[in-house]
Protein backbone atom coordinates (compact mmCIF):
# COMPACT_ATOMS: atom_id res chain seq x y z
CA UNK A 1 0.00 0.00 0.00
CA UNK A 2 1.31 3.62 -0.70
CA UNK A 3 2.72 5.33 2.08
CA UNK A 4 0.60 8.57 3.36
CA UNK A 5 2.80 11.95 3.56
CA UNK A 6 3.39 10.63 7.28
CA UNK A 7 4.86 8.00 6.21
CA UNK A 8 6.94 9.70 3.73
CA UNK A 9 7.99 12.03 6.34
CA UNK A 10 9.10 8.86 8.44
CA UNK A 11 10.95 7.36 5.51
CA UNK A 12 12.77 10.50 5.02
CA UNK A 13 13.59 10.77 8.77
CA UNK A 14 16.26 7.83 8.16
CA UNK A 15 18.05 10.08 5.68
CA UNK A 16 18.86 12.69 8.95
CA UNK A 17 22.16 11.76 10.50
CA UNK A 18 23.95 13.03 14.03
CA UNK A 19 25.28 16.32 14.02
CA UNK A 20 23.27 17.53 10.85
CA UNK A 21 21.20 21.03 10.24
CA UNK A 22 18.68 20.71 8.13
CA UNK A 23 16.28 22.87 6.51
CA UNK A 24 13.07 21.52 6.08
CA UNK A 25 10.35 23.38 3.57
CA UNK A 26 6.69 23.32 3.78
CA UNK A 27 4.44 20.80 3.88
CA UNK A 28 5.39 16.87 4.05
CA UNK A 29 8.91 18.57 4.90
CA UNK A 30 7.69 19.88 8.07
CA UNK A 31 6.06 16.39 9.57
CA UNK A 32 9.92 14.92 9.71
CA UNK A 33 10.72 17.06 12.32
CA UNK A 34 7.89 14.22 14.10
CA UNK A 35 10.25 11.37 13.42
CA UNK A 36 13.66 11.68 14.08
CA UNK A 37 15.59 8.88 15.22
CA UNK A 38 16.07 9.05 19.28
CA UNK A 39 19.66 8.11 19.35
CA UNK A 40 21.25 11.15 16.68
CA UNK A 41 21.30 15.10 17.19
CA UNK A 42 19.66 17.20 14.50
CA UNK A 43 19.37 20.99 14.49
CA UNK A 44 16.54 22.72 12.20
CA UNK A 45 17.00 25.90 10.42
CA UNK A 46 14.11 27.93 9.01
CA UNK A 47 15.42 30.79 6.52
CA UNK A 48 13.74 33.24 8.45
CA UNK A 49 16.61 33.23 11.27
CA UNK A 50 16.04 30.86 13.87
CA UNK A 51 18.02 27.81 14.12
CA UNK A 52 17.18 25.08 16.59
CA UNK A 53 13.28 25.66 16.13
CA UNK A 54 11.14 23.42 18.39
CA UNK A 55 7.29 22.77 18.44
CA UNK A 56 4.82 24.83 18.23
CA UNK A 57 4.11 26.86 21.61
CA UNK A 58 1.74 25.62 24.62
CA UNK A 59 -1.69 27.90 23.63
CA UNK A 60 -1.66 31.08 25.61
CA UNK A 61 2.64 30.85 24.82
CA UNK A 62 2.75 32.06 21.39
CA UNK A 63 5.19 35.28 20.68
CA UNK A 64 4.61 37.04 17.10
CA UNK A 65 8.24 37.96 16.81
CA UNK A 66 8.80 33.74 17.22
CA UNK A 67 7.62 32.85 13.82
CA UNK A 68 9.29 29.70 11.16
CA UNK A 69 9.03 30.39 7.14
CA UNK A 70 6.03 29.59 7.44
CA UNK A 71 5.04 32.32 9.50
CA UNK A 72 3.57 30.04 11.89
CA UNK A 73 4.34 30.34 15.95
CA UNK A 74 7.28 28.06 17.00
CA UNK A 75 9.43 27.73 19.96
CA UNK A 76 13.46 27.25 20.11
CA UNK A 77 15.20 24.15 21.96
CA UNK A 78 18.39 24.77 23.69
CA UNK A 79 21.14 25.34 22.18
CA UNK A 80 19.14 27.82 19.52
CA UNK A 81 20.31 31.17 17.98
CA UNK A 82 18.33 33.60 15.88
CA UNK A 83 20.10 35.82 13.02
CA UNK A 84 19.50 38.34 10.15
CA UNK A 85 18.78 36.65 6.72
CA UNK A 86 21.64 37.79 4.73
CA UNK A 87 23.46 35.15 7.87
CA UNK A 88 20.60 33.16 7.16
CA UNK A 89 21.10 32.75 3.29
CA UNK A 90 25.05 32.57 4.12
CA UNK A 91 24.87 29.31 6.21
CA UNK A 92 22.23 28.33 2.89
CA UNK A 93 24.66 29.08 0.09
CA UNK A 94 27.77 28.73 2.28
CA UNK A 95 26.68 24.56 2.40
CA UNK A 96 27.17 24.43 6.63
CA UNK A 97 23.36 23.16 6.05
CA UNK A 98 23.89 19.56 5.64
CA UNK A 99 20.35 19.13 4.46
CA UNK A 100 17.34 20.35 2.63
CA UNK A 101 13.99 18.91 2.45
CA UNK A 102 11.29 20.40 -0.08
CA UNK A 103 8.91 19.90 -1.88
CA UNK A 104 8.17 19.83 -5.90
CA UNK A 105 5.68 20.41 -8.73
CA UNK A 106 7.90 18.49 -10.86
CA UNK A 107 11.17 16.84 -10.66
CA UNK A 108 13.31 15.80 -14.32
CA UNK A 109 15.49 12.97 -14.19
CA UNK A 110 18.68 15.15 -14.61
CA UNK A 111 17.59 16.63 -11.56
CA UNK A 112 16.13 20.05 -12.37
CA UNK A 113 13.26 20.84 -9.69
CA UNK A 114 10.08 23.02 -10.33
CA UNK A 115 8.20 24.24 -7.72
CA UNK A 116 7.22 27.79 -7.48
CA UNK A 117 5.12 28.93 -10.39
CA UNK A 118 2.03 27.94 -12.56
CA UNK A 119 1.98 30.79 -15.50
CA UNK A 120 -1.52 31.42 -15.86
CA UNK A 121 -2.09 31.10 -12.18
CA UNK A 122 -1.54 33.18 -9.26
CA UNK A 123 2.45 33.43 -8.84
CA UNK A 124 3.31 33.10 -4.60
CA UNK A 125 6.79 33.51 -5.66
CA UNK A 126 10.02 31.38 -4.96
CA UNK A 127 10.83 32.50 -1.17
CA UNK A 128 13.87 31.02 -0.41
CA UNK A 129 13.65 27.69 -2.75
CA UNK A 130 16.11 28.90 -5.50
CA UNK A 131 18.41 29.87 -2.67
CA UNK A 132 18.37 26.30 -1.27
CA UNK A 133 18.26 24.57 -4.59
CA UNK A 134 20.88 26.71 -5.72
CA UNK A 135 23.29 25.54 -2.73
CA UNK A 136 22.69 22.85 -0.89
CA UNK A 137 24.68 19.92 -1.62
CA UNK A 138 22.27 17.09 -0.13
CA UNK A 139 18.41 18.08 -1.51
CA UNK A 140 15.76 15.40 -0.71
CA UNK A 141 12.12 15.68 -2.25
CA UNK A 142 9.45 15.16 -0.83
CA UNK A 143 6.47 14.40 -3.04
CA UNK A 144 3.74 12.64 -3.86
CA UNK A 145 4.47 10.44 -7.55
CA UNK A 146 1.61 12.21 -9.20
CA UNK A 147 -0.31 15.46 -9.04
CA UNK A 148 -4.15 15.20 -8.50
CA UNK A 149 -5.31 14.83 -11.69
CA UNK A 150 -2.93 11.41 -11.75
CA UNK A 151 -0.32 13.09 -13.64
CA UNK A 152 3.43 11.86 -13.44
CA UNK A 153 5.37 14.14 -11.32
CA UNK A 154 8.43 12.63 -12.35
CA UNK A 155 9.86 13.56 -15.64
CA UNK A 156 11.89 13.52 -18.79
CA UNK A 157 11.91 17.48 -18.34
CA UNK A 158 10.38 19.46 -16.28
CA UNK A 159 7.27 21.67 -17.77
CA UNK A 160 7.07 24.12 -15.61
CA UNK A 161 9.30 27.36 -14.80
CA UNK A 162 12.57 25.66 -13.55
CA UNK A 163 13.36 26.58 -9.41
CA UNK A 164 16.88 24.77 -9.90
CA UNK A 165 18.74 22.93 -12.49
CA UNK A 166 20.54 19.55 -11.73
CA UNK A 167 20.36 20.03 -7.99
CA UNK A 168 18.10 17.29 -6.74
CA UNK A 169 19.63 13.62 -5.76
CA UNK A 170 16.98 11.80 -4.23
CA UNK A 171 13.13 11.86 -4.43
CA UNK A 172 11.00 9.91 -1.76
CA UNK A 173 7.59 9.36 -2.65
CA UNK A 174 4.69 7.55 -1.38
CA UNK A 175 5.61 4.69 -3.77
CA UNK A 176 9.55 4.93 -3.74
CA UNK A 177 12.99 5.85 -2.77
CA UNK A 178 14.66 7.23 -5.99
CA UNK A 179 18.58 8.60 -6.65
CA UNK A 180 19.30 10.54 -9.84
CA UNK A 181 21.49 8.64 -11.77
CA UNK A 182 23.43 9.57 -15.32
CA UNK A 183 20.91 8.54 -17.44
CA UNK A 184 17.45 8.93 -15.02
CA UNK A 185 15.67 8.16 -12.18
CA UNK A 186 17.10 4.55 -10.03
CA UNK A 187 14.43 2.87 -8.02
CA UNK A 188 16.03 2.13 -4.80
CA UNK A 189 13.33 1.51 -2.57
CA UNK A 190 9.56 0.37 -2.90
CA UNK A 191 6.57 1.34 -0.27
CA UNK A 192 5.20 -1.98 1.23
CA UNK A 193 2.77 -3.66 -0.95
CA UNK A 194 3.86 -1.66 -4.15
CA UNK A 195 4.79 -3.29 -7.15
CA UNK A 196 7.85 -2.48 -9.33
CA UNK A 197 4.66 -2.06 -12.07
CA UNK A 198 2.75 0.37 -10.43
CA UNK A 199 6.05 2.66 -9.52
CA UNK A 200 6.93 2.32 -13.64
CA UNK A 201 3.48 3.05 -14.32
CA UNK A 202 3.88 6.29 -12.48
CA UNK A 203 7.10 7.36 -13.88
CA UNK A 204 7.02 9.57 -17.12
CA UNK A 205 10.87 10.04 -17.10
CA UNK A 206 13.04 6.72 -17.75
CA UNK A 207 13.48 4.82 -14.57
CA UNK A 208 16.26 2.39 -14.33
CA UNK A 209 15.70 -0.67 -11.65
CA UNK A 210 18.25 -0.64 -8.69
CA UNK A 211 19.89 -4.85 -8.71
CA UNK A 212 19.58 -4.57 -5.04
CA UNK A 213 16.42 -3.08 -4.93
CA UNK A 214 14.08 -3.98 -1.75
CA UNK A 215 11.45 -2.58 0.27
CA UNK A 216 11.19 0.17 2.62
CA UNK A 217 12.21 -0.78 6.51
CA UNK A 218 10.83 1.43 9.38
CA UNK B 1 27.60 60.77 21.25
CA UNK B 2 25.68 61.56 17.65
CA UNK B 3 21.82 61.92 18.52
CA UNK B 4 19.50 60.16 16.42
CA UNK B 5 16.55 60.76 17.69
CA UNK B 6 13.57 62.11 16.43
CA UNK B 7 10.33 62.99 18.34
CA UNK B 8 7.62 61.95 16.06
CA UNK B 9 6.99 59.57 12.96
CA UNK B 10 6.22 62.55 11.13
CA UNK B 11 9.26 64.17 11.56
CA UNK B 12 11.15 60.60 10.73
CA UNK B 13 9.16 60.28 7.59
CA UNK B 14 10.59 63.79 6.19
CA UNK B 15 11.33 64.28 2.88
CA UNK B 16 9.62 61.05 1.50
CA UNK B 17 8.19 61.18 -1.63
CA UNK B 18 6.04 60.54 -4.41
CA UNK B 19 7.87 57.87 -6.99
CA UNK B 20 10.68 56.88 -4.16
CA UNK B 21 12.12 53.52 -3.52
CA UNK B 22 12.06 52.41 -0.65
CA UNK B 23 12.99 49.24 1.53
CA UNK B 24 11.10 47.48 4.22
CA UNK B 25 12.05 45.27 6.50
CA UNK B 26 9.95 42.15 8.32
CA UNK B 27 9.42 38.52 7.25
CA UNK B 28 6.02 38.21 6.68
CA UNK B 29 3.83 40.42 9.57
CA UNK B 30 7.17 39.84 12.05
CA UNK B 31 9.46 42.59 12.23
CA UNK B 32 7.38 45.31 10.46
CA UNK B 33 7.43 48.75 10.37
CA UNK B 34 4.24 49.30 11.80
CA UNK B 35 4.57 53.00 12.33
CA UNK B 36 6.16 53.95 9.19
CA UNK B 37 3.61 52.09 7.01
CA UNK B 38 0.67 53.76 8.73
CA UNK B 39 2.32 57.47 8.26
CA UNK B 40 2.89 56.21 4.37
CA UNK B 41 -0.35 56.16 4.67
CA UNK B 42 -1.25 58.97 6.06
CA UNK B 43 1.17 60.80 3.64
CA UNK B 44 -1.03 59.51 0.70
CA UNK B 45 2.39 59.16 -1.24
CA UNK B 46 1.88 57.24 -4.18
CA UNK B 47 3.96 55.73 -6.88
CA UNK B 48 6.50 53.88 -4.99
CA UNK B 49 9.26 50.67 -5.31
CA UNK B 50 9.06 48.78 -2.33
CA UNK B 51 11.42 46.64 -1.46
CA UNK B 52 10.11 44.26 1.04
CA UNK B 53 10.30 40.36 1.27
CA UNK B 54 6.27 40.28 1.69
CA UNK B 55 3.85 42.25 0.81
CA UNK B 56 1.70 41.85 3.85
CA UNK B 57 -1.75 41.03 4.29
CA UNK B 58 -4.97 42.50 2.97
CA UNK B 59 -5.88 44.70 6.09
CA UNK B 60 -2.09 44.84 7.71
CA UNK B 61 1.50 45.19 6.83
CA UNK B 62 2.07 46.48 3.29
CA UNK B 63 -1.53 45.56 2.13
CA UNK B 64 -2.51 49.14 3.58
CA UNK B 65 -0.24 50.45 1.16
CA UNK B 66 -1.63 48.57 -1.60
CA UNK B 67 -5.51 49.32 -0.39
CA UNK B 68 -4.40 52.88 -1.17
CA UNK B 69 -2.91 52.24 -4.63
CA UNK B 70 0.19 53.77 -3.22
CA UNK B 71 2.33 51.08 -4.61
CA UNK B 72 3.86 50.90 -8.53
CA UNK B 73 6.36 48.45 -7.97
CA UNK B 74 6.87 45.86 -5.50
CA UNK B 75 10.06 43.71 -5.39
CA UNK B 76 9.42 40.92 -2.86
CA UNK B 77 10.36 36.76 -3.03
CA UNK B 78 6.98 35.80 -1.49
CA UNK B 79 3.57 37.51 -2.03
CA UNK B 80 0.89 34.99 -1.41
CA UNK B 81 -1.96 35.82 1.18
CA UNK B 82 -2.99 39.12 -0.56
CA UNK B 83 -5.95 39.01 -2.40
CA UNK B 84 -5.79 42.34 -3.64
CA UNK B 85 -1.77 42.59 -4.07
CA UNK B 86 -3.06 39.67 -6.46
CA UNK B 87 -5.75 41.51 -8.14
CA UNK B 88 -3.39 44.18 -8.78
CA UNK B 89 -1.03 42.29 -10.14
CA UNK B 90 -2.91 40.25 -12.71
CA UNK B 91 -4.50 43.45 -13.68
CA UNK B 92 -1.56 44.90 -14.75
CA UNK B 93 -1.96 48.33 -12.08
CA UNK B 94 1.26 47.47 -10.34
CA UNK B 95 4.89 45.88 -11.25
CA UNK B 96 6.26 42.67 -9.63
CA UNK B 97 9.26 41.50 -9.65
CA UNK B 98 9.81 38.18 -7.76
CA UNK B 99 13.45 37.70 -6.73
CA UNK B 100 14.95 34.92 -4.53
CA UNK B 101 15.01 35.10 -0.76
CA UNK B 102 18.88 35.00 -0.10
CA UNK B 103 19.37 37.31 -3.36
CA UNK B 104 17.04 40.02 -1.90
CA UNK B 105 18.71 39.80 1.44
CA UNK B 106 22.00 40.20 -0.11
CA UNK B 107 21.26 43.18 -2.62
CA UNK B 108 20.05 44.89 0.54
CA UNK B 109 23.50 43.86 2.71
CA UNK B 110 26.06 44.35 -0.62
CA UNK B 111 24.13 47.97 -1.03
CA UNK B 112 24.57 48.43 3.29
CA UNK B 113 28.65 46.91 2.31
CA UNK B 114 29.59 49.42 -0.45
CA UNK B 115 29.84 46.18 -3.36
CA UNK B 116 27.86 47.53 -6.36
CA UNK B 117 27.38 43.48 -7.47
CA UNK B 118 27.86 39.60 -6.55
CA UNK B 119 27.42 36.67 -7.77
CA UNK B 120 25.13 33.99 -6.47
CA UNK B 121 24.04 30.39 -7.69
CA UNK B 122 20.61 31.32 -6.36
CA UNK B 123 18.31 31.55 -9.92
CA UNK B 124 21.00 29.88 -12.14
CA UNK B 125 19.40 28.68 -15.25
CA UNK B 126 15.63 29.87 -14.10
CA UNK B 127 13.70 32.40 -15.65
CA UNK B 128 15.20 34.61 -12.80
CA UNK B 129 18.60 34.56 -14.41
CA UNK B 130 17.47 35.90 -18.03
CA UNK B 131 19.33 38.92 -19.18
CA UNK B 132 21.36 38.63 -16.41
CA UNK B 133 25.51 38.31 -16.97
CA UNK B 134 26.13 34.35 -15.98
CA UNK B 135 29.55 33.36 -14.79
CA UNK B 136 31.37 30.03 -14.24
CA UNK B 137 33.57 29.66 -10.49
CA UNK B 138 34.60 26.19 -9.58
CA UNK B 139 32.79 24.88 -11.86
CA UNK B 140 29.79 25.86 -11.21
CA UNK B 141 27.38 28.93 -12.85
CA UNK B 142 26.37 32.28 -11.06
CA UNK B 143 24.27 34.90 -11.55
CA UNK B 144 25.23 38.66 -11.13
CA UNK B 145 23.15 40.49 -8.96
CA UNK B 146 23.08 44.08 -8.07
CA UNK B 147 23.24 45.90 -5.08
CA UNK B 148 19.44 48.06 -3.98
CA UNK B 149 19.39 51.47 -4.48
CA UNK B 150 16.74 52.79 -2.50
CA UNK B 151 15.73 56.48 -1.19
CA UNK B 152 14.90 54.93 2.53
CA UNK B 153 14.90 52.27 4.61
CA UNK B 154 12.50 51.66 6.71
CA UNK B 155 13.39 49.55 9.92
CA UNK B 156 11.61 47.85 13.23
CA UNK B 157 14.54 46.95 16.03
CA UNK B 158 12.90 45.91 19.55
CA UNK B 159 15.28 47.94 21.50
CA UNK B 160 17.46 50.86 20.69
CA UNK B 161 19.32 53.63 21.66
CA UNK B 162 19.82 57.48 21.03
CA UNK B 163 23.21 56.86 19.16
CA UNK B 164 20.89 54.40 17.10
CA UNK B 165 22.54 51.49 18.41
CA UNK B 166 20.24 48.38 17.62
CA UNK B 167 19.05 45.09 19.09
CA UNK B 168 16.54 42.64 17.85
CA UNK B 169 14.13 40.40 19.44
CA UNK B 170 13.46 36.41 17.71
CA UNK B 171 13.09 36.01 14.07
CA UNK B 172 11.44 39.31 13.96
CA UNK B 173 15.34 40.67 12.90
CA UNK B 174 15.36 38.93 9.29
CA UNK B 175 15.84 41.70 6.70
CA UNK B 176 16.23 44.87 9.56
CA UNK B 177 19.90 44.82 10.13
CA UNK B 178 20.86 44.02 6.25
CA UNK B 179 18.78 47.03 5.37
CA UNK B 180 20.43 49.11 7.87
CA UNK B 181 22.42 51.39 5.88
CA UNK B 182 21.17 50.23 2.86
CA UNK B 183 19.35 53.14 1.87
CA UNK B 184 19.94 57.10 1.42
CA UNK B 185 18.04 57.17 4.76
CA UNK B 186 17.52 54.77 7.22
CA UNK B 187 14.50 55.50 9.53
CA UNK B 188 14.17 52.83 12.83
CA UNK B 189 11.54 52.45 15.12
CA UNK B 190 11.74 50.38 18.02
CA UNK B 191 9.62 49.15 21.18
CA UNK B 192 11.48 50.97 23.78
CA UNK B 193 14.00 53.83 22.72
CA UNK B 194 16.68 54.26 25.80
CA UNK B 195 19.36 56.56 26.47
CA UNK B 196 22.85 56.04 25.19
CA UNK B 197 24.65 54.35 27.35
CA UNK B 198 22.04 51.65 28.59
CA UNK B 199 22.58 49.09 26.11
CA UNK B 200 25.94 47.00 26.67
CA UNK B 201 27.68 47.68 23.55
CA UNK B 202 28.59 43.93 23.30
CA UNK B 203 25.18 43.39 22.55
CA UNK B 204 24.34 45.52 19.89
CA UNK B 205 23.26 43.89 16.80
CA UNK B 206 23.37 47.08 14.56
CA UNK B 207 25.68 50.08 15.19
CA UNK B 208 24.18 53.93 15.18
CA UNK B 209 26.20 54.47 11.99
CA UNK B 210 23.83 52.60 9.91
CA UNK B 211 21.01 54.56 11.08
CA UNK B 212 19.93 58.17 10.56
CA UNK B 213 16.82 59.09 12.65
CA UNK B 214 15.37 56.90 15.07
CA UNK B 215 11.89 56.67 17.00
CA UNK B 216 9.75 55.09 19.89
CA UNK B 217 6.80 53.30 18.51
CA UNK B 218 3.42 52.66 20.67
CA UNK B 219 1.25 49.58 20.67
CA UNK B 220 2.98 47.87 18.35
CA UNK B 221 0.13 45.57 16.99
CA UNK B 222 2.06 42.44 16.05
CA UNK B 223 -0.22 40.40 14.37
CA UNK B 224 0.13 36.95 13.71
CA UNK B 225 -0.04 35.56 10.05
CA UNK B 226 -0.39 31.94 11.40
CA UNK B 227 -0.92 31.20 14.86
CA UNK B 228 -0.02 27.60 15.46
CA UNK B 229 -0.33 25.98 18.78
CA UNK B 230 -0.73 22.95 20.25
CA UNK B 231 -2.34 21.63 23.50
CA UNK B 232 -0.82 20.53 27.05
CA UNK B 233 -2.62 17.33 27.39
Amino acid sequence: MALDKNGIAQRIAQELKDGYYVNLGIGIPTLVANYIPKDIAVEFQSENGVLGMGPFPFEGEEDADIINAGKQTITTLKGASFFDSATSFAMIRGKHVDLTILGAMEVSQTGDIANWKIPGKMVKGMGGAMDLVASAENIIVAMMHTNRSGVSKLLKKCSLPLTGVGCVKKIITELAVMDIGPTGFILRETAPGVSIDEIIKATAGDLHIAEDVHVMSF
Amino acid sequence: MINKTVSTVSEALEGVQNGMTLMLGGFGLCGIPEKAIAELVRLQVTDLTCISNNAGVDTFGLGLLLQQKQVKKMIASYVGENAEFERQMLSGEMEVELIPQGTLAERARAAQAGFPAFYTPAGYGTEVAEGKEVREFNGKMHVLEQAFDADFAFIKAWKGDEAGNLIFKGTARNFNPNMCGAAKITVVEVEELVSAGSLDPNQIHVPGIFVQRIFEGKDYEKRIEQRTVRSKT
